[in-house]
């Protein structure tokens, strides 16, 4: 019996790795995740999207919004590691799902991709206002671009835009250049100036406005040129990522394959943008890219290999942290030239630039300055695109104990010599004094 | 003894007989017994709060005396001397060996081995509790010994009563109140006792023991400068008075030499002896007593008296003018420091106030009140002028002294409510003189009376005095009866004093502060002991380097009972430091979170007294936050928190005032609370008052935990939003 306990156990234990091979900080990768739809027409209309997220190994559960059997949790446990809204009219989710439920989600470390689109509803609104964008407020506000529309068959009425005015970063877009512009029809949104951490990746161009395109605009526009952001993302300070889009018609078949003329422009693209860009952008919400971590943070004192638990002043340290990108598939070393180290009270004492073996492991020397307290080794790495590094390890600094000053200062021999040339004189006065008479 | 011989010798007579004591034998069987249920007394009447409460450290220093002791005994000596804490003043630390008087660690940690080497398992806390109460019952034997020697054993032996139960010393020196002052008295009095015995003798021994005294002193007191600056000035009113001596010049050289030697072995004082304008006062009168000793050469080898005249007048002008330059080059260089805040504020009383709102901000070093002196000296207020009138008649060296350190004591006592301390022992000294003299008049009178009727030929050629006496005796007829009836009356008097000193001892001193007690609605003892739950909690709860910001007072509290690292504590070297506390408190929310997160700070502790009626509590404590915090930060501004000059809480309040944090944390979930029957929700029953902000909400803090009475509140810092 008691074999076959240990049979089972050690099974379990071999076979735990393969089982759950979901979001972990071992593996920052999404695998399960949950897509949310106001229809499964969707799911037809917009595979290119779904079948390229398939095709990188993600296991997709497609269920609609107000499924009342939808659940992002049960017993404690998340069931999903990532989260696609496409349901911009979906007024009240199914199940046990609301905005608190999402944002917890998220809070919890989870990504979330959300297309809204004309007539977003409340819920979706509210969702995006928690993280940090403002959708237009009126429901059928779209973003109009009279010089910057895509050249269609139908003149229509300019709502289909094109944009190629991207945030400049390899990290969230990829290293290849998008060289097609972006089709886009939809809600454009404004980020919220308090929010610090909200970025806009796609843009409108400087003519674009959003107002409601059948009725005549009797009032200036409130969200008017490159205020106006198309997409964007938030990477949350536990490193959740999370895309939003005006637009669910963006991801689609039809806007993936069109091909793309800017009007007023000559050139035309044969196929748009949007593939590459959505793409791209997904590999960085679901952790493929930018997904940094930092281990083995160690300190000691220059010559010796044990971390110490406070340092004495002006004494001469080592500090080292092995930082590594996450490649979709493995750890990688991280090689950069600007992840600092600061020994900081208040106010750093000391700023440090890092060095690398190209191996990951980053280290620096310096040494301890002449003032006591408790101090920080403190690394704030804040790079676009990349997971915020903020590591900070408490160290006191004490002053010189007693005996480790110098004994015998050299500045001081007059008054040594002062001290026993008194105490000699003073001895052999007493003596003359006592015995002279 | 001349009746014994006719019978037989017996064993049993013979040893009752070897009992029977000489009268000098029998006075001093009295004096010792005496002595020894003095010294009992001392010790059992500092005992009220082990009794009420339980063997427990008082109050706020205290705490971290005991802190320390601790880590004494634990460490050893020389990791205590080096010690740097990291726990307390985050993130600056504190050099805990280099700022603090080692004195009291290092008795109760050598009382402790002591004790383990005698095979007695006691606890440290055990030790440090009752250390104080020890070291009064040594005051006693000082005090006798003191007072023998300005005056005579009766006056001694009434010294040690009265210094025994004199609430002034009790005060600080209740069981359980671990404090420096605790034997710091004792040092006091010993070292005054000493150096007066020096200058009596002329003795380099008990000179030498008084720099001793000194030494010990200074390792445990900051109050040490008062000792080094009464004895120049004693010296000086000798020197001016003409009593200047050999035994002067001895005993006071003696002592400062050796004194300022050994004192500069204390890391906390160093140079000041040499450096401090406070300690200048001591080395002028040290080189004056040199010019003294020169003249007085000087004068025995001329004998002209004309010509030593104007040599007096030559070397006194030049030795003047030299120290007055040395002084000035001294200050001006920079190499003697100017006198520091808190001593002017002592000889300036209102200085605190206009300069160092941390210092005036202390409750204890209030002026003090009339009803205070009352409180804790009783009639020796007004035995102190008798017994004064009696030094003066009987003027010696001794006299003088004591003369003086009453005098300048009862200045110091009125400036401040906790030099009423160093008060007493001159107070119970001068009054135990009043006492003794006056109550052995009356005896002589009494005896002498009897006498006369008795043995008037042989008591007739003592003494003119007694020859007088009875010849006034004759003349006043009811001069037994007034004796006797003034005898009653002293001692009514003392008994009342006993009494009062019992009473006072029971209900006001010996309260340990951080248990609380109040009574019940039918007259029961309710205790509240939400101080030490709070800080069980933070030691429960918290991760071990978790950082609690909270009004200074509490700061040795929570590093020693909480083991949590603090902003600012009790030791407040580091103002800037404290008033950006105050500062923190009395922002509103959301500047104050820019504060906590750029100090590190986890939970926030405030004391609420609120639901109990606690008034000592941090709301009635908050302009001296605003005004400690508004000295170094001028936005905060003392008026925006008062409506025309008045403090208030409730609706009428400033509005600063109600949305500062200090307020918000306080008042939290208060407005929705029931207090008192028949008041409104929300009723402060510190102030009296309904609270007028009574819907307060919490953007970056959230409630961690509130004591079972409200009294403490912890607070705990949110981390920023994930997503903004």
């Amino acid at each position: 019996m008691e074999k076959f306990w240990v049979i089972f156990a050690t099974s379990i234990f071999i076979l735990l790795p393969f089982t759950c091979n979901s979001f972990s900080l071992e593996t920052p990768t999404d695998r399960r995740v949950l897509v949310l739809l106001d229809d499964f027409a969707i799911k037809s209309s917009h595979s290119s999207y779904f079948n390229s997220l398939r095709s990188r190994g993600f296991d997709l559960d497609f269920k609609l919004a107000d499924d009342p059997k939808v659940a992002l949790q049960r017993y404690g446990q998340y069931l999903y590691d990532a989260l696609i809204l496409f349901c911009p009219s979906v007024e009240r989710f199914g199940g046990s799902i609301d905005v608190a439920a999402i944002i917890n989600f998220v809070d919890s470390g989870h990504d979330l991709i959300i297309a809204a689109d004309v007539n977003a509803s409340d819920l979706i609104r509210e969702v995006a206002t928690e993280c940090g964008v403002d959708f237009d407020e009126d429901p059928s506000a779209m973003v109009i671009d009279h010089t910057g529309y895509a050249v269609s068959e139908t003149e229509g009425d300019h709502t289909l835009i094109v944009s190629a005015d991207f945030i400049k970063s390899d990290v969230i877009l990829g290293s290849k250049k998008i060289t097609a512009p972006v089709l886009f029809q939809g809600i454009g949104h404004s980020l919220n100036p308090v929010n610090s951490l909200v970025l806009k990746v796609l843009s409108a161009s400087p003519s674009a406005y959003s107002a409601n395109p059948k009725s005549k605009l009797s009032t200036p526009p409130l969200l008017t040129g490159s205020a106006i952001a198309l997409v964007s993302v938030i990477q949350a300070r536990n490193n959740a990522r999370i895309l939003i889009s005006g637009s669910l018609s963006m991801f689609s078949n039809r806007f993936f394959r069109s091909g793309v003329q800017k009007s007023g422009s000559s050139t035309k693209h044969e196929k748009s943008g949007n593939e590459q860009f959505l793409t791209e952008i997904s590999k960085w919400v679901f952790h493929e890219r930018g997904h940094l971590k930092a281990v083995n943070v160690k300190h000691h004192k220059v010559g010796e290999t044990d971390e110490p638990a406070l340092y004495r002043i002006n004494d001469e340290l080592v500090y080292s942290v092995e930082i590594y990108e996450w490649s979709g598939e493995s750890w990688e070393p991280y090689v950069a030239d600007d992840v600092q180290v600061q020994f900081y009270m208040m106010s750093p004492y000391v700023l440090k630039t890092l060095s690398n073996d190209h191996k990951g492991l980053y280290s620096a020397s310096f040494k301890v300055p002449d003032v006591y307290g408790v101090f920080q080794f403190k690394v704030e790495y804040q790079k676009l695109g990349y997971t915020s590094l903020s590591l900070a390890k408490q160290i006191p600094v004490r002053p010189y104990r007693h005996n480790e000053y110098e004994r015998f200062m050299p500045t001081a021999y007059p008054y040594y010599g002062a001290a026993f040339s008194t105490m000699a004189g003073f001895f052999i006065f007493s003596f003359v004094h006592l015995y002279n008479k | 003894m001349a009746t014994m011989p006719i019978l037989p010798p017996m064993p049993v007579l013979d040893l009752v007989k070897s009992f029977k004591l000489k009268t000098k034998q029998q006075e001093l069987l009295i004096r010792v017994s005496i002595l020894c249920l003095v010294y009992i007394l001392a010790f059992i009447t500092r005992l009220f709060s082990v009794l009420r409460y339980e063997s427990m450290i008082h109050e706020f220093d205290p705490y971290f005396n005991y802190r320390t002791t601790l880590y004494l005994t634990q460490n050893g000596f020389y990791d205590f001397w080096n010690w740097f804490d990291y726990e307390s003043w985050y993130p600056l630390g504190r050099i805990v060996g280099g700022t603090l008087y080692p004195g009291l660690m290092v008795t109760a940690a050598l009382i402790y081995r002591i004790l383990h080497f005698l095979r007695f398992a006691v606890h440290i806390r055990e030790v440090c509790v009752l250390t104080a109460p020890f070291f009064a019952s040594n005051t006693t034997l000082v005090a006798y010994f003191f007072g023998k020697e300005i005056w005579d054993t009766g006056a001694g032996l009434v010294a040690a009563i009265l210094i025994a139960v004199c609430p002034g010393y009790i005060s600080r020196s209740v069981a359980g109140s671990y404090d420096n002052e605790g034997v710091a008295i004792f040092a006091l009095l010993f070292t005054f006792y000493l150096f007066v015995k020096a200058v009596n003798t002329g003795s380099l021994a008990w000179s030498l023991a008084s720099a001793f005294g000194y030494f010990y002193m200074v390792s445990a007191w900051g109050g040490y400068v008062f000792i080094i600056n009464l004895i120049p000035l004693y010296v000086l009113v000798l020197l001016i008075t003409g009593r200047y001596s050999m035994r002067l010049y001895v005993a006071y050289n003696c002592m400062y030499v050796l004194g300022m030697l050994l004192a500069m072995q204390i890391r906390f004082v160093g140079f000041q002896h040499v450096q401090s304008g406070e300690h200048m006062a001591a080395m002028g009168v040290f080189f004056l007593l040199q010019v003294f000793y020169f003249l007085d050469w000087v004068k025995h080898m001329l004998s002209d008296t004309k010509l030593f005249q104007a040599f007096l007048r030559i070397t006194v002008t030049c030795a003047v003018a030299v120290g007055a330059i040395a002084l000035g080059l001294g200050m001006l260089s920079g190499y003697i420091s100017p006198w520091t805040g808190r001593f002017y504020s002592l000889l300036d009383p209102t200085y605190a106030k206009d300069h160092i709102p941390i210092i005036a901000s202390v409750s204890e070093h209030q002026p003090t009140a009339w009803s205070s002196f009352m409180f804790d000296f009783h009639i020796l207020l007004f035995l102190f002028p008798a017994g004064l009138y009696f030094c003066f008649k009987r003027l010696s060296d001794a006299t003088i002294f004591i003369v003086m350190y009453g005098l300048t004591s009862m200045y110091f006592a009125g400036v401040m409510v906790r030099l009423i301390l160093v008060a007493t022992p001159a107070v119970c000294l001068i009054s135990a003189i009043a006492v003794s003299a006056t109550v052995k008049n009356l005896t002589v009178l009494l005896r002498s009376k009897n006498k006369g009727v008795q043995t008037g030929s042989t008591k007739g050629s003592s003494s003119s005095k007694a020859a007088s006496k009875a010849l006034l005796d004759q003349s006043q007829p009811f001069q037994k009866n007034g004796a006797i009836a003034l005898l009653f009356g002293a001692f009514y008097l003392l008994s009342k004093y006993a009494t009062h000193c019992t009473w006072v001892t029971s209900e006001a001193y010996s309260s340990p502060s951080i248990v609380l007690a109040a009574r019940g609605a039918h007259g029961s003892r309710v205790i509240f002991d939400d101080y030490r739950e709070a800080y069980f909690w933070l030691r429960q709860n918290t991760p071990p380097d978790a950082k609690v910001m909270s009004w200074w007072d509490y700061g040795y509290q929570i590093t020693a009972m909480g083991n949590r690292t603090v902003i600012v504590d009790n030791n407040t070297w580091n103002n800037t430091h404290i008033a950006t506390v105050g500062r923190a408190m009395s922002s509103y929310e959301d500047e104050a979170i820019e504060i906590m997160r750029s100090l590190d700070v986890d939970y926030v502790l405030v004391v609420f007294g609120g639901v109990t009626g606690y008034s000592s509590d941090d709301i009635n404590k908050f302009l001296w936050m605003v005004r400690i915090g508004g000295g170094v930060f001028p936005v905060i501004k003392e008026p925006d928190y008062l409506v025309n000059g008045e403090y208030r809480v409730d609706k009428g309040a400033a509005p600063k005032m109600l949305n500062c944090l200090m307020y918000k944390l306080c008042y939290y979930r208060f407005g929705e609370m029931l207090t008192e029957y028949g008041k409104p929700p929300g009723y402060d029953r510190a102030r009296g008052v309904e609270i007028g902000n009574k819907d307060i909400k919490l953007e970056h803090l959230e409630e961690a935990f509130t004591t079972s009475n409200w009294i403490v509140r912890i607070y705990k810092v949110k981390p920023p939003n994930n997503r903004w």
